[in-house]
């Protein structure tokens, strides 16, 4: 590791938690009831006409999840349409109608905010499917895992209540005071970096060195444009993840320079940041939030420096290649495959772990070509639950079901029986506390056990040996977990993988979100136990290491074996093979 | 009975009865109660038929496996049954005194002389029975009619009879116990079956016991890690296969070898010792005379925050007692006290006896020996004085106004000055005189008992509030608040009082405890999340208690909550420590597992283990013997200290999390070396 990458790495963190204090306040602020600026109020006021809702119609967590399935229903149904009609709707860019498996695929993995990309974004989408489809579920999937995270909160703040909240009024919140001011400022950010904006769908140019083949010699490119600015500010902030480009933000449009970099890696852990210091001052208690903030910090820390020291280390046949691993002031060296001259070593190390601990998804490097352990941290982040900042709202209330777990395992040794928050933790909490954890592990082991065995599966895998086993492993546990993000090296565009993969990202998106929507209930209809000398501290230094030590024994012990035939054995080998 | 103590040789037959129990309990239907452990059962079997039909080679390895699962399940079972059989000891012994019992039962209730004798056993709620001097009572009952004195040491182990009588708050008497005189004629009040003594043994047999909400949902908790573990050895298979042959060489891993990973990975010791941690703490309560009547109070008395104790008997002694001698003007406070106790030498109540006392401990007055012809004054309502006559002198003690009035004159003024402070701080004045001359007076006052101010310290500490009850006026009921070192007092308290306060506490989100025993105790006996009846207590307050107290000792209730606490954090405990484990287990097993498909993944293998077999073998007997290890912590239950909950956390957390990471490390480098030595890899 250099002293430059530790620095670049001090700089994203710092920046992460310096703008998560404001802007978790003002989160705090406008997700309950309070004073706003005047002219989003009315908006706010007239969004609440228009959904015929209102505040005061609190719904009861059934009713809750059961309006948030509808929706979600509705919302792949009319994505799936939008893809098929490409070929017959304006503003198509030329581009034929999606296959079905193609589209079904896209549209669950835009609606539960994973943004798995089955397809190439320039050479499938026209403009409208991305604009109209794809960007409105960027900030919806958002808004949704908001709105579920601020049921969490009152469920854990309300006492003896029998609502949670109101969905629409939750929904209109994110979008209106959150998602939409930040996307704003990031989209100018980024045109001011060079990133498109525009309705213009290609533009040709005449290259300035003409490209000689055998018998044509290649003087001009077309270049896809759109409004990619836009798109990309919301796939960042909204731990979306889905590129206009199939490049992603490795991609020289959609992420030119290392300071819309910096930008974009910051905006990937903003808002789930953002969420523990809200959570904080929404029940009334800010240490409980720094807490659950430090305990992702830690993590992230932990699983980005030795991604860095394993990629700047490089790999023993780079060495015998004579590729110069050392860093120079002119050369990043380590292990530079598959990554971008603009970013480097640390560039790319530091947003892999961001977008797989976010459950982003979205790449400036290949991780396939990653080192086998700087691969192994990206895979195990997603693995964990995607509760280390994970995605807008849902890392947050998925870390706190760690956080009721951890309670529940050391807490009885306190004396007393477990309580979070003062709420009791009890046998129906732990059923559903349970799922939460259960759920995406299951699809990710069993996902990947059916894969290696049936021919579709086997079909999409380009390599042999541990490296063939991480590429569907990683794809299972990204799409199970909403992250989104590729390894790569895996033919995903198939009818097997579309299908499980579609499945795996509905199950690990709802079969989280009906648990977490019930635990708000039950939480809400308990009674507080007031804090007191004998009550289990959460907000110190020991419950940040046991909630810490909980996310990874049980991510560790889940999934230890199956990495075990991946990346670490990977990684043996390679020193192995490099030694001999 | 109670008193006895246990010799090594009743803990060898405990050990050879619990042995073979913990056999009997290997019947599929006994290990369906517990998931963890049925897990295993059915791991034992399938690798008991691998071994037999040598499916899989390595016979002697699969015997080995086959072999340590099965111990493993006997390890739990035995865990539970030496539990049940030491509560059941107890219970045993309470229940024989009682087996061949006759009664007497009255053919009419109105008719006292028309009795028949009939079995104990054949008698029904609401029958009457008359009991006399020598008999013993056979049923638990209410006094309807009679006085007598009864010895309930058989139950209480307390020697000193009491009084039972109809009416009042002292109606209740126990089966079991002994008349020792008179007669009492008792209604029964509980079918047989359904007396405290047989809700007692229902909680600590295994088969009857109730799990406790707490229990039920660890219970679940541990059975989804087993299920997540179950799916990460399952899908072992699968990748395994397509790891051999994508890497085109060893073998797959083995049915027994996988059976055995997940029996090391699912949480075995605390769910093999779950069952056993909670009737060790029924018997823990039981061993201090506490009867449950059911597992979920013990397990709410760990979480009580808040506790309300009656003063008297709780927090001071029974009675008032001399505390200080205020001589008047122009008196040695020597002659005071030298007349003080003349005028208590034959005066046998409490407070007459506590002068005596203090006048040899403070002023070193002997206790004076009456000469012939002393004549003692006994108190009567109408003089409210007592006092002695000898040789010409009158000297007596008694209240202020009785004093006045009997020497015809006004107290002097110090004298008076005295007695006013003395009630002031809630004490009671009383006026020594001789003949006409006004001595003195002598402060009485509620004694607090030594050592309960450390006590409430310790549960201020463990965030535990302390509420005293008192009919005391409020000044009274502050100075002894004060001197006690309690947080809070509730003065001039009716029953209702108590009943406000207790539902205003919940209101807040506390957890009240509390004890009883009069009737109109019940309403807030049956309103507090623990509530003890004392057993000398009326059956309206047993009934609505949901402990019962056979010492009738108030001050247990502090013993209550440490109980109902080391029961949680024992089960906490051997959770952290279970869970724990499981790194290390994986780092034995995984290169073993996959030592002929991926050689390089020994580098996992920190412990240097001999070979694969010996690593796995390594594992599992560990995870055996750790059980059988940790019996005796179970029993016994972790020790809590009266320190605050983070700093228990701290404390427990290093012990049991960090040392449950180390510790299999160590255990099983150490039996892989000891198999190595045997030469049994």
């Amino acid at each position: 590791m250099t002293t430059h990458a530790l620095a670049e790495f001090a700089v994203v963190v710092a920046s992460v938690l310096l703008l998560a204090l404001p802007l978790g306040t003002w989160i705090a602020r406008v997700m309950e009831p309070g004073v706003r600026p005047l002219p989003l109020a009315r908006v706010e006021r007239a969004a609440w006409r228009l959904l015929r809702t209102t505040p005061e119609d609190d719904m009861h967590w059934s009713r809750y999840a059961g309006h948030i399935l509808g929706l979600s229903v509705a919302a792949v149904l009319l994505l799936y349409a939008l893809q098929r009609l490409q070929g017959v709707l304006p503003l198509g860019a030329g581009m034929p109608s999606v296959p079905p498996l193609l589209a079904f695929n896209t549209a669950v993995s835009f609606v539960t905010n994973t943004n798995w990309q089955a397809y190439a974004g320039e050479a499938t989408l026209g403009l409208l499917v991305p604009m109209v489809g794809l960007t409105v579920q960027n900030f919806l999937s958002a808004a949704v895992g908001l709105a579920v995270l601020a049921a969490l909160v009152r469920g854990l703040v309300r006492r003896e209540a029998s609502g949670v909240g109101n969905l629409w009024v939750d929904l209109v919140r994110g979008t209106l005071y959150v998602l939409l001011p930040l996307s704003f400022i990031i989209a100018l950010l980024l045109a001011g970096q060079g990133v498109p904006q525009t309705l213009r769908a290609t533009r040709t140019v005449t290259l300035v060195e003409p490209l000689a083949g055998t018998d044509t010699t290649v003087s001009t490119q077309t270049i896809p444009l759109g409004p990619v600015a836009s798109q990309v500010a919301i796939k960042q902030l909204g731990t979306n993840g889905g590129g206009y480009y199939n490049a992603n933000s490795a991609h020289p449009l959609e992420n030119p320079t290392p300071f819309s970099n910096l930008v974009q890696v910051v905006s990937i852990l903003l808002i789930p940041a953002a969420l523990c210091l809200a959570f904080g001052r929404l029940v009334r208690a800010p240490r409980q939030g720094w807490a659950l903030l430090t305990a992702m910090v830690v993590i992230y820390v932990g699983s980005t420096l030795p991604t860095l020291a394993a990629e700047q280390a490089g790999t023993p046949q780079l060495r015998s290649a004579g590729v110069e691993l050392a860093a120079s002031p002119t050369q990043p060296g380590g292990n530079m495959e598959g990554k971008e001259v603009r970013f480097g070593i640390a560039g790319s190390a530091i947003w892999a772990t961001a977008t797989t601990a976010a459950s982003n998804g979205s790449v400036n490097a290949m991780h396939d070509s990653f080192t086998p352990l700087g691969g192994l941290f990206p895979m195990w982040l997603m693995q964990l639950g995607e509760v280390v900042f994970g995605g807008v709202g849902s890392g947050l209330y998925g870390m706190l079901v760690f956080a009721l777990l951890a309670v529940f395992l050391a807490g009885l040794m306190v004396g007393r029986t477990p309580e979070y928050l003062g709420k009791k933790v009890e046998a129906r909490d732990i059923k559903l506390a349970a799922l939460v954890v259960l759920i995406p592990s299951a699809w990710v082991l069993l996902g990947t056990a059916v894969s290696l065995h049936v021919q579709g599966g086997r079909a999409g895998i380009f390599n042999a040996g541990p490296h063939g086993f991480s590429e569907v492993l990683y794809a299972l546990s990204s799409a199970a977990n909403n992250n989104g993000s590729a390894f790569g090296g895996l033919g995903a565009n198939s009818a097997w993988y579309n299908t499980v993969l579609a499945l795996a990202m509905w199950m690990g998106r709802f079969w989280i979100i009906v648990p977490v929507l019930a635990l708000a209930g039950s939480f809400g209809g308990k009674r507080a136990v007031p804090p007191g000398a004998g009550t289990f501290p959460t907000d110190g230094p020991t419950f940040v290491l046991l909630l810490v030590a909980t996310v990874l024994l049980v991510g560790a012990l889940t999934f230890l074996p199956a990495l075990a035939l991946g990346p670490i054995v990977e990684q043996m080998q390679m020193i192995v093979g490099g030694a001999s | 009975m109670m008193a006895r103590r246990r010799t090594p040789r009743d803990g060898r037959a405990a050990i050879a009865q619990a042995s073979l129990a913990g056999l009997r309990k290997l019947h599929p239907r006994v290990m369906m109660r517990n998931p963890v452990m049925c897990v295993v059962w059915v791991g034992a079997a399938v690798t008991t038929l691998l071994a037999a039909t040598g499916a899989e080679g390595a016979r002697g390895f699969a015997i080995a496996i086959s072999a340590w699962l099965w111990l493993t399940v006997w390890f739990a079972n035995f865990a539970e049954a030496l539990a049940e059989g030491r509560g059941r000891a107890h219970a045993d012994a309470l229940r024989s005194s009682r087996v061949s019992l006759e009664a007497r039962r009255l053919r009419d209730p109105a008719d006292p002389l028309t009795t028949e004798r009939i079995a104990a056993s054949a008698l029904q709620k609401g029958d009457v029975f008359v009991v006399e001097a020598g008999e013993l009572i056979a049923a638990d009952g209410e006094v309807i009619d009679g006085i007598a004195s009864v010895d309930e040491s058989a139950v209480t182990g307390e020697s000193a009879p009491v009084i039972r009588e109809s009416g009042g708050d002292r109606t209740a008497v126990t089966a079991g116990t002994r008349v020792i005189s008179d007669w009492l004629i008792v209604r029964v009040t509980a079918n047989q079956g359904e007396s405290f003594l047989d809700r007692m043994i229902g909680l600590i047999e295994a088969g009857r016991r109730r799990k406790t909400p707490n229990e039920v949902a660890l219970e679940v908790l541990l059975a989804a890690l087993s299920l997540v573990f179950l799916l990460a050895v399952a899908t072992l298979l699968p990748f395994s296969l397509w790891s051999v042959e994508s890497a085109g060489r060893g073998a797959p891993v083995t049915l027994t070898v996988l059976i055995a990973l997940l029996v090391c990975l699912i949480p075995t010791t605390i769910g093999g010792l779950l069952s056993a941690i909670g009737i060790a703490g029924m018997d823990r309560m039981i061993r201090q005379n506490v009867i449950a009547t059911s597992g979920r109070a013990v397990e709410a008395a760990g979480d009580v925050d808040v506790l309300l104790l009656d003063k008297t008997g709780t927090i001071t002694l029974g009675n008032r007692q001399a505390a200080a001698f205020l001589p008047a003007h122009g008196v040695d406070v020597v002659d005071l006290a030298r007349a003080a106790s003349l005028a208590s030498a034959a005066d046998e109540t409490p407070e007459g006896r506590s002068i005596v006392a203090f006048a040899h401990d403070r002023h070193q007055v002997d206790p004076a020996v009456l000469p012939e012809g002393a004549v003692f004054i006994p108190f009567t309502a109408e003089t409210r004085m007592s006092g002695v006559d000898m040789g010409g002198r009158a000297i007596r003690k008694g209240a202020v106004d009785a004093v006045a009035r009997a020497t015809g004159a006004a107290l002097p003024a110090d004298v008076e000055a005295a007695s006013r402070k003395v009630a002031a701080v809630g004490g009671t004045p009383l006026v020594v005189i001789d003949g006409a001359r006004v001595l003195g007076v002598i402060e009485l006052k509620d004694i607090v008992k030594a050592g309960i101010r450390d006590r409430f310290d310790a549960l201020r500490r463990m965030g535990i509030r302390t509420v005293m009850i008192t009919g005391d006026n409020p000044l009274t009921a502050a100075s002894i608040a004060a001197e006690a070192g309690v947080d809070d007092y509730l003065a001039q308290a009716t029953p209702e009082d108590k009943l406000r306060l207790i539902r205003e506490y919940q209101a807040k989100g506390h957890l009240v405890a509390m004890t009883g025993d009069g009737t109109n105790d019940a309403p807030a006996l049956a309103q507090a999340d623990v509530a003890v009846a004392m057993n000398s207590g009326t059956p309206a307050a047993k009934e609505a208690g949901n402990m019962i107290d056979l010492d009738s000792n108030p001050t247990k209730l502090l013993e209550v909550v440490e109980t109902g606490k080391q029961m949680l954090v024992t089960r906490g405990a051997l959770t952290t420590f279970s869970t724990a484990n499981d790194v290390a287990k994986y780092f034995a097993i995984l290169p073993a597992a996959f030592a002929g498909t991926y050689p390089s993944l020994a580098a996992l293998d920190i412990m240097r283990l001999a070979s694969p077999q010996s690593a796995v073998l390594a594992a599992v007997i560990f995870n055996a013997l750790i059980i059988v290890a940790l019996v005796p912590l179970a029993l016994r239950g972790v020790r809590v200290r009266p320190v605050g909950a983070a700093q228990l956390l701290r404390r427990n957390l290093l012990i049991y999390g960090v040392g449950g990471l180390v510790a299999p490390f160590l255990g099983i480098k150490l039996i892989d070396l000891a198999l190595v030595a045997l030469r049994l890899t």
